[in-house]
This record gives structure tokens, sequence and C-alpha cells, in this order.
């Protein structure tokens, strides 16, 4: 009786899809095609499409504002990614010991998380104002000297990656702490009891025990921050630009160049071959991190 | 942590230190908004650092009502948000009823097809999208966010992967009784994927209600702007504003609060059970 002709049983699945692979098809599939297209071409909006072949490529090489963005958005990727993990998996290993009130504190540390960028932006340039803001504030008390000899947080050299690091750490472990509080829950208890008849210590057993059973999650999460980490830009506008949202630069970023250069430059096919330039490192480091996650789990 | 369940008082000392001063660094930021936003504009930046002013300033949330359209701003966001997150849940969970329970004709292919895409950056396609959504008059309309919202492959990937929890027998129980597959979706898979549909509503909401750089492209004009858009525009041309600025900020994390608070104990099951974890 379930087994009906192959013909309607294909439609009635088609039709499951359908909705929303018309979407799915119309404002995605199509403009990532378009895209390949269009960094091959030059074209300003109207008229005519000129192609151009590699040109725009051999271009971005030359362009020192671009290849400024290309290694800010590498430092900040290789200084958010560690600490992002580490932060994440101890508070979740934290999280997950049996201690009162669990899950006040698993509530609270996702929070920033969800909290609006914008707003929590602003408290954290008020916070971190190199002349009047609370932390320096602090410090300048704290090591008794003037407030003006404090580190200029927000402004565009020096401690900025530092500060865009903290904040972005800050933002967002507690989203990595709950796929890791999800990873731990498949760790299987009985492992932990062999360690420590074993005899090892808490140490030990995270190191031999906990550790490799959540390699797969480490993987994911690793996966994940890397491709949010190099697609960066609205942390940098809201702690860095002003009211023009422009970025100097000791701060500019990938994105904020082909933002840029699409919406103000009206460069299309220029801003498109960033874009390329920005899914090939996407795409080449996700398939490193497989070939190292294979590697790993034979 | 398992076996061991009494700890020295020791280690529960340090334990709980740990704990506070995590609980410390996540809030003070809102703690200090939150402080600031009750003062006047004088008095924000003094120091030493007083919590809760002698006169809280409750005029300030009443001024900036007056200053900006906050009103409008968090109609604009609250309508995106519910639409795309209703949209997304229906043909997410539709499309993901296929994947996970139906034999058809190129499955695995269309599948993967949908899951390659989820690590492409929108970032690298926003310009053509752009292109695309001036051509189709989208520009400057509610419509452009909804539609770059509304479809993604996230959300088909997560209710597939619950969908695969859901025991084959139940739909094949069903499909006996005579229900056709729609009404299966309907009845049996919709009412038993509840931690998954609430996940990918938070998910679906926050990112909507947060996303900044759609809006930034697509609403110029102040009347379509949302929340994020309209507190940066109010920020940089207030700079000095700070008691005012704060008490907007307050008022466009609300909203996402409530929502949150209501939904985490859904969310952090859906988490586990939808196996984002990969």
């Amino acid at each position: 009786m379930n087994k009906k002709a192959g013909a309607p049983k294909n439609l009635i699945a088609y039709s499951f899809i359908l909705p929303n692979f018309l979407g799915f098809a119309v404002f995605t599939l199509v403009p990532m095609v378009f895209s390949l297209v269009l960094s091959l071409a030059e074209w300003k909006g109207v008229g005519a499409v000129k192609f151009v072949g590699l040109e725009n490529f051999t271009r971005l090489f030359a362009d020192e504002a671009f290849m400024r963005a290309l290694v800010n958005t590498v430092v900040y990727t290789a200084l958010t990614v560690p600490l992002t993990i580490v932060a994440a998996l101890a508070l979740a290993v934290l999280l997950n010991s049996e201690i009162r009130g669990r899950n006040f504190f698993r509530t609270v540390s996702f929070f920033p998380y969800v909290a609006s960028l914008v707003a929590v932006a602003i408290v954290w340039r008020f916070l971190f104002s190199p002349a009047v803001g609370p932390v320096n504030m602090i410090l300048s008390n704290l090591l008794g000297k003037a407030s003006t000899d404090m580190p200029a947080w927000t402004s565009a050299t020096g401690p900025a990656m530092f500060f865009v690091v903290f904040f972005s750490v800050w933002k967002n472990m507690g989203y990595y702490m709950v796929i890791y509080l999800a990873g731990l829950q498949g760790v299987n208890a009985d492992l932990y009891e062999a360690a420590a008849l074993d005899g090892a210590n808490k140490w030990r057993q995270f190191r031999h025990v906990t550790l490799p059973q959540i390699a797969p999650t480490t993987f994911f999460v690793l996966m994940m921050l890397v491709i949010s980490s190099f697609k960066v830009y609205d942390i940098f506008l809201n702690l860095f630009a002003g009211g023009d949202n422009q970025l100097s630069n000791a701060t500019r970023v990938i994105v904020y160049q082909i933002y840029n250069t699409a919406f103000r430059g009206l460069d299309y096919g220029y801003a498109s071959a960033m874009s390329i330039v920005l899914f090939v490192i996407v795409l080449g480091v996700t398939l490193i991190q497989f070939r190292g996650e294979k590697k790993y789990s034979h | 942590m398992v076996g061991e369940k009494k700890r020295s008082p020791a280690a529960n000392i340090v334990l709980y230190c740990i704990l506070a001063l995590i609980v410390i660094i996540t809030l003070i930021p809102f703690v200090w908004m939150l402080s600031a936003s009750l003062k006047a504009n004088k008095d924000v930046f003094n120091f030493p650092f007083v919590l809760v002013p002698d006169q809280p300033r409750w005029e300030n949330y009443s001024e900036i009502w007056s200053r900006i359209p906050l009103g409008t701003f968090l109609l604009n966001t609250l309508k995106l948000s519910v639409i795309v997150s209703i949209l997304q849940v229906l043909t997410s969970s539709f499309a993901a009823y296929a994947f996970a329970k139906l034999e058809f004709k190129g499955r695995k292919a269309l599948f993967l097809g949908y899951i390659a895409t989820i690590a492409v950056p929108w970032q690298a396609y926003m310009v053509p999208q752009f292109i695309m959504m001036s051509k189709m008059g989208l520009n400057n309309t509610h419509m452009a966010i909804i539609c770059l919202q509304a479809f993604s492959a996230f959300g088909v990937f997560m209710m597939r992967q619950f969908y695969l929890s859901i025991p084959h027998e139940l739909s094949e129980a069903a499909r006996i009784d005579g229900l056709s597959e729609y009404g299966i979706w309907f009845r049996i898979m919709l009412p038993n994927s509840k931690p998954a549909v609430t996940t990918l509503i938070i998910f679906t909401f926050v990112n909507t209600w947060n996303d900044f750089l759609g809006p930034m492209i697509y609403l110029t004009k102040t009347e379509l702007k949302t929340i994020q858009i309209g507190l940066r525009m109010f920020t940089t041309q207030y700079t000095s504003d700070y008691a005012l600025i704060m008490a907007a900020s307050v008022v466009a994390l609300i909203p996402v609060l409530i929502i949150f608070l209501s939904l985490q104990k859904q969310f952090v099951k859906g988490v586990v059970t939808s196996g984002i974890k990969g």
C-alpha cells in the first residue's frame, strides 16, 4: 500500500522541497554563480558588462588597502579562533560539572551571544574609551600613571586588535560553549571510571579521555569559527567606525573592502573578485580541516 | 564531573570564585549600560563608578522616543523577525521531511548541494544578490530582508537531523491509517519536533533581530530601518548623548532577552538533540 508507483512518490517529495528550494535557488544559488561571472568583468552598475578575464585578480594583488585588509583578517582569525575555543571548552567543562545554579550560569554565559551587537559594541566603546572610560581609569589608578598614558583601545593603531579580539571572544564563547556541552553529553562515563581506577587525576582524565572523545565537536567548532572570523565586518564597524562607516588601515577587513568597493565605489566586478578570494580562502580552510579530521579519526 | 560527587571545601571555594568571575565579566557591560541609562549625561563617566544614581533619570527613557523613531524601528524589526521565523520554520521543516523520511530520485545529490552552500559565506555573494534584488525592485523594501533570511540551508539541515531521530514506525503507522504525506508532516512530525522548532525559531529570530549588514545594505530610508541600523544611526548622530544612547541600547536588547529567557530551556535541549554538534 505504501509502495506506490515511483513517479507520484517523487512528485510528492519534490513538492515538500519546492517552497524552500525556490527561495534558496533564486536568492542564494543564482547570486553565487553570478558572483563568479561578475568577478571576471568590469561593471559599474550601468551599461554593458565588459569581460576582462583575470584582470580584477591581478589588480587585487597590487591593491595595498586590500592586502592590508587581508592581513588584518588573518591576524584577527589567528588570535580569535584559539582563544574562543579554549574559553568555550573551559566554560563547558566547568558548567558540565555538578554545581549549584548550573542553569543560571549557562544562561548568563550564553547571553552576550544573543545580545544585539550594536548595543553591546557601544558599551564596550564607552568602557574602553581611552580618555574617560572606566577600564583605563581603573588601570591608571592601579598603575599610578596618568590616564593619557593608557592604551588607546578604540583608536586605529596598536591595542585595537587586542580590543576587538577580546570583544569577539566575550561575545561568542557562550555559543560555542553550548555546542561543547552537547559534545560532552556524548562522552562515555565508563571511560572516566576506568581512568580514575588507573589512578589518572582530573587533568589527565581531561587530556586522555575528554579531549579525544570530543574531537569531532572541536573540528566542527574550529570550522565554524574560522568561517565566521574570515567574514567579519560588523564587529569592526561597530567598534571602530564613526558616522561615515570608514575604517582605517589598522582595522580594515576583507568584507569592509568588498562593501566599500561595491556600494560606495560601484565597482561591482572588482568587488566580486574580492568575494571570490574570500570564498576560496574559506573553502580552502574547510577542506584542510576535513582532511585533518579524517587523518585524526583513523 | 562524572564519578566524584563530593569536592573538598577548598576546591568548592575556587570553583565558585571562578564562576563568580565569569558572571562578572559576562554581565558587567550590561550592568554598566543599565546604570548609565539612568544617569545624567555628565555623570556617565564619573569615577569612581556609582551603580545606582541618587536620582535615577527615568526621563531618559521617555526622551529617546521623541529623539528618534524608536517605535518605528522596533515595529519594523519585530515584523521582519516574526515573518522570517515563520517562513523559515515552515519551508525548512517541510523540505526536511522529504530529505529525512521520503525516498525519491536525486535525494542525495540535492541534499549535498544544500549543505555544501552552508559553508559559503553570504558576504561572498551579497554584491550580486543586491544587484538582482535591485533589478527586481526590492531595494528599500522589507521584502528584500525577508527573501534574504527566510530560506536558509542551515534550517533544512537542522530540521532533517532532528527528523532522522524520530522513529520510522511512527510515520509508517500513520501511513497505514491512511494519512497522506502532508498529513504525516502536519500531525506527526511538527508536533514531535518542538525542541528543534524552538531552536530554529530562536536562531532565526535572534539572527534577524540582530542582523546588521543586510539591513545596512538594503534599508536606507529611515522609516524602513531596523532597530540595529536605527540605533547605529542614533549613536553616530548624537555621539555625546551617552546616557540616551545607553537607554536606547537597553530598549533594543529587551525583546531578544525576553524571547531568549522564555525559550532557553528548550533551546539547550534543541542544540543537543538536533545534532548541531556535527
